[in-house]
């Protein structure tokens, strides 16, 4: 019986082994094109593979699959975080990386990495104060930056009741919220309140992760949400497109130019335009509190890393080919999911450094 | 080479078979502490064992220590023991000695279907249901009562420690309910029936025989429980409040390693930084084997005291 019952066995995993070897055998031979190689690839045979940050994953998923049916290149994205992808690309594991936060041009140096902004996005704090609408609230940079380092306590404080003399704010402690996973929109956040309160810059810095002085992390974009939504007298930042998805109430900054500014795809590209492109060597550009009476203050650029000598031509023309088509076309995409796309004169810039520095064999790719 | 008869060939195969199953678990242990070891060596050379005393998590200036995380560890993980335990012995007892046969399979059953959710619901139930219940009523109630003690201090947000404690207790009850019901069964029915015999009521029967006879087996189930606490990651990152101090008060945020983990190993792009949170890992390796052998070494001192070596 036992015998029996283990020949039985045997011969079923030898009947499906064979099976599967033949299927295999036979679609191989379906498709005789993957084995010539020699020949070079058609376009549709190309899956260019991608990995970063999480940020710019909906449009750039979005981006591929729409490119795939125009063109037949598939693009495959991972969004996997910022350092996730800055390691991939290092490690030449994937085709492009992506970034929130920009590379120095001396670390792009040491890698033989070429970086250029793809999509931009704001960061917009959040607040959960009874009484006040979304836009109603106006903070100056310093102020917000006092706030997150625990100074400013309370919401009656008489600097918030300096920058909002008309709005009847209650007697509510300020519970702060941040991030606790580490993220580039933190990193633009950080930067922010960096560069325009001194306090911030000597005790705490910028980060994707930094030492909070007071406060408590959600997780994600949500987890921030969450917080914020659940507890009176909260404030918290998250990316524009997450806070108007959510209903939540935004406050409006005090920019640079001294003008209060909402968040709108509108402030976040009058940012990108008053910045100075053509001398940020490596597009090391910070969009944080650029100039401009429109410009709002937390801008960020989300970034795009491949190498300079790319290992094989078609691969790197169709890769660019497709980043090529999504600065042409991808605009009413990006704007319906809240994303900004870049100005005209920063895309010429980045195609004239396709031009320059991205070579596959000694030549140029494009 | 001799002949060796067919059944006995598979015997051998089948020996050597197991044998080198087994000897995966161990070279699988080994490779764990040596990978460990090995990306957390650059921050052992930096920090040395200064790393698990100091309070510093700063990634800006690349200072770190893992203090507040092993405290959270610890605290969130004692705080689920003490709450699930006892109210696991008493579910046990019921269903084993007290409760009607078809209550015991009903509820028997509901805790096996407990003990399989998903951590990620109990972390979603406790950040979007169970914690704004706390933040409205549980904590404004316990810092009313008991809030002289530092325990129970500050602003009732809802997230925190207390929250952290209370959702890995629920998370824990289950396995350990169970594991202490198999354990009541297999008390001989005819110990427990020669002692009724002898005029014993159910309370001297249960505390008597039951309990002690169990005593080894309960301890086991407390560290089934206790392991399962000590390295749950997505519940508690969700409640605890992801901030990295130590604060006398349950009410407040923390930490966990596994949390600590969770939150910033994908965007850690520094190389320090990465060896840092390495670190942490083998941290949590070693604090569990330590619980571990410490568990051992109890259940055999409590054994031997038995009268029943192990």
């Amino acid at each position: 019986m036992k015998i029996q019952s283990t020949a039985w066995v045997l011969g079923l995993v030898a009947a499906l082994t064979f099976a599967w070897c033949k299927g295999e055998q036979q679609v191989a031979g379906e498709q005789p094109a993957d084995r010539a190689t020699p020949e070079p690839a058609r376009p549709d045979a190309i899956t260019i593979n991608g990995a970063g940050a999480t940020f710019p994953y909906p449009i750039y998923s979005q981006w591929a699959d729409t490119y795939h049916k125009v063109s037949g290149v598939k693009l495959n994205y991972q969004s996997i975080g910022s350092g996730g992808g800055i390691a991939q690309i290092e490690a030449k594991t994937v085709d492009f990386g992506a970034s929130d936060a920009p590379l120095k041009a001396e670390e792009l140096d040491a890698h033989g990495l070429v970086q250029f902004p793809m999509v931009m996005g704001g960061v917009v704090p959040v607040v959960n104060i009874a009484g006040v609408e979304p836009g109603q609230l106006t903070l100056s940079g310093a102020l917000l930056a006092d706030i997150f380092l625990g100074k400013v306590k309370k919401w009656s404080d008489k600097g918030v009741r300096k920058e909002n003399p008309e709005l009847a704010l209650p007697d509510a402690d300020i519970s702060i919220v941040h991030r606790a996973d580490g993220s580039g929109t933190t990193w633009i956040f950080t930067n922010y309140l960096d560069k325009v309160s001194p306090a911030w810059h000597e005790k705490v810095g910028t980060g994707k992760a930094v030492a909070w002085p007071a406060g408590m992390g959600g997780k994600g974009n949500e987890g921030v949400a969450a917080y914020v939504q659940r507890m009176n007298g909260a404030i918290g930042y998250v990316e524009y497109a997450y806070a108007l998805q959510n209903g939540m109430a935004h406050a409006g900054l005090v920019n640079r130019a001294g003008k209060v500014v909402m968040p709108t795809v509108e402030s976040f590209q009058a940012a990108a335009a008053s910045a100075d492109w053509a001398s940020a060597k490596g597009f090391y550009m910070v969009l944080t509190d650029q100039p401009g009476d429109a410009s709002w203050p937390i801008t960020g650029a989300s970034f795009i890393l491949v190498h300079k000598e790319q290992p094989d031509a078609a691969r790197a023309k169709a890769m660019l080919g497709f980043f090529d088509w999504c600065y042409a076309h991808g605009a009413d995409q990006a704007k319906a999911l809240h994303y900004v796309p870049l100005p005209d004169q920063v895309v010429d810039l980045v195609k004239a450094a396709w031009r320059d520095q991205v070579k596959a064999g000694g030549g140029p790719v494009l | 080479m001799r002949s060796v008869p067919p059944a006995r060939r598979g015997d051998r195969a089948f020996r050597l078979l197991a044998a080198g199953s087994a000897g995966t678990v161990l070279l699988l242990m080994a490779g764990l502490f040596v990978a460990l070891g090995a990306g957390a060596w650059p921050a052992v050379r930096r920090f040395g064992v200064g790393f698990v005393v100091s309070n510093t998590w700063n990634p800006v200036t690349e200072r770190f220590g893992a203090l507040s995380s092993i405290y959270g560890t610890l605290v969130s993980t004692l705080l689920a023991l003490l709450i699930a335990v006892p109210l696991s012995v008493i579910i046990a007892l019921f269903l084993v000695e007290l409760a009607h046969p078809t209550v015991a399979r009903v509820v028997g059953g509901a805790i096996e279907l407990l003990a399989a959710v998903p951590s990620i619901i109990f972390g979603m139930w406790g950040l979007f249901v169970f914690a704004p219940y706390m933040a409205d009523h549980v904590q404004p109630a316990l810092s009313k009562t008991l809030g002289f003690l530092p325990l129970f201090t500050g602003p009732p947000l809802g997230i925190g420690m207390l929250s952290a404690g209370v959702i890995l207790a629920l998370m824990i009850l289950p396995f350990v309910t169970a594991v202490m019901r198999d354990v009541f069964r297999m008390v001989p029915a005819v110990v427990k029936e020669a002692a009724y015999g002898m005029g014993s009521t159910t309370w001297e029967v249960t505390r008597g025989v039951t309990v002690r006879y169990g005593a080894a087996g309960m301890i086991g189930a407390v560290f089934l429980g206790l392991g399962r606490a000590v390295g749950e990651t997505m519940a508690v990152t969700f409640v605890i409040g992801n901030d990295h101090a130590v604060s006398a008060s349950l009410f407040a945020a923390g930490n966990s390693i596994a949390s600590t983990l969770a939150n910033e190993f994908t965007e850690a792009a520094e190389p320090l930084y990465r060896s840092c949170l390495v670190y942490l890992g083998l941290v949590l390796l070693v604090l569990t084997v330590a619980i571990q052998a410490a568990a051992q070494l109890w259940l055999r001192r409590i054994l031997r005291r038995m009268g029943r070596s192990g």
